[in-house]
């Protein structure tokens, strides 16, 4: 392939991955900015939050890292917690074992950025026709995690220099998730999977508390997909 | 900054560490160029809607039934995308819109 060739390409990619990942922008850049300026206010300028953005790229587990970096210096438990919080990343690997096949050098970079939300919508949306399936899941892996270092070095940057009220604009993500999920459902083969992925972490939610709900609710949904897999592998 | 820049750096890489073996132990324990057994790849077809699922109950884990607003702006919110997706089937406008709706019902309304 040309170098011409390849541009073009990815080019062509990045124009059909764009609109997909526009919830991702709204809401990284307001996630990310918010982070930035939080790290800011513990004394942990720009540097050190967009070091963690670019590093560890991992939203969630970045904001429980914030308390850990203003106590007693204890790497090994932010490790492990780090294991924790971030374990659903396992299901969606193995979710994407098939998708991520034969992408050759791209394919690290993709697991190494392999967060919620592009996994949510490389899990749901598949590649145009006329576009590079390679160059596609890259777009959308790299377009979420620019959005991400980009709002976290905003917020590093701009502080609290932001004055309209975004009250509640961080919904953008769950609504991506809603809206994924619906899209989902739209398979009659997915119904009974999804309803168990509700069910069981609503379980998980009742009986763990809202700190301790995402490794009961895997292992839920692991059983009883195992316990079915008769049933629901039609 | 309450830790010295090294001790700093160190806590990156074991946050960075712990993230990136959630994320590769799949792909390490099955290398693509052997066929993973039947179990799992039955498994990455049946996980991803139950996925997207625990993801939507994860995201509204913290909202209270108890308190007021008793989980009103998040309900409203939902059944307007629900419906608007069902009605106009567009994947932007179903999100935007549904966040539009929570931000006024936290912004207006809910205060």
């Amino acid at each position: 392939m040309t170098e011409t060739n390849r541009k073009q390409k990815l080019k062509s990619a990045l124009l059909a991955a764009f609109p997909n990942t526009l919830p991702v922008l709204a809401g990284f850049l307001f996630l990310g900015m918010a982070y930035g300026v939080l790290m800011q206010t513990k004394g942990y300028g720009p540097l050190w939050s967009v070091l963690m953005s670019m590093v560890a790229f991992c939203g969630s587990m970045q904001y429980v890292a914030i308390t850990l970096l203003t106590v007693a210096f204890n790497p090994i438990q932010a490790f492990l917690l780090s294991i924790m919080v971030n374990a659903r990343h396992l299901f969606y690997g193995l979710s994407m074992l098939e998708k991520y096949k034969g992408l050759g050098k791209v394919r690290f970079f993709l697991i190494y950025t392999l967060c919620d939300e592009t996994f949510s919508i490389s899990s749901s949306v598949e590649p145009p026709e006329n576009i590079d399936r390679k160059y596609f899941y890259l777009a959308i892996s790299f377009l979420d995690y620019f959005y991400w270092v980009f709002g976290t070095l905003m917020g590093g940057l701009l502080g609290g220099l932001i004055s309209f009220s975004t009250k509640g604009l961080d919904f953008v993500l769950t609504a991506l998730f809603i809206v994924l999920f619906l899209e989902q459902m739209k398979k009659k083969e997915n119904r009974m999977s999804g309803l168990i992925g509700i069910v069981a972490t609503a379980a998980a939610l009742f009986l763990f508390g809202a700190e301790n709900l995402v490794i009961p609710a895997m292992l839920i949904i692991l059983l009883i997909l195992l316990a079915g897999r008769k049933k629901l592998c039609t | 900054m309450h830790l010295t820049a090294v001790q700093t750096v160190i806590m990156i890489l074991a946050i960075a560490l712990g993230t990136m073996i959630t994320r590769f132990t799949p792909f390490l324990l099955f290398p693509e160029r052997k066929e993973p057994p039947k179990i799992i790849l039955y498994l990455g077809r049946v996980l991803p809607p139950a996925m997207m699922g625990l993801l939507v109950v994860y995201c509204l884990k913290a909202v209270s039934i108890v308190e007021a607003p008793h989980g009103l702006p998040e309900l409203i919110a939902i059944a307007v995308i629900v419906v608007l997706h069902k009605w106009k089937d567009n994947v932007l406008l179903s999100i935007g819109g549904g966040t539009l709706v929570y931000m006024v019902l936290v912004q207006a309304v809910f205060v």
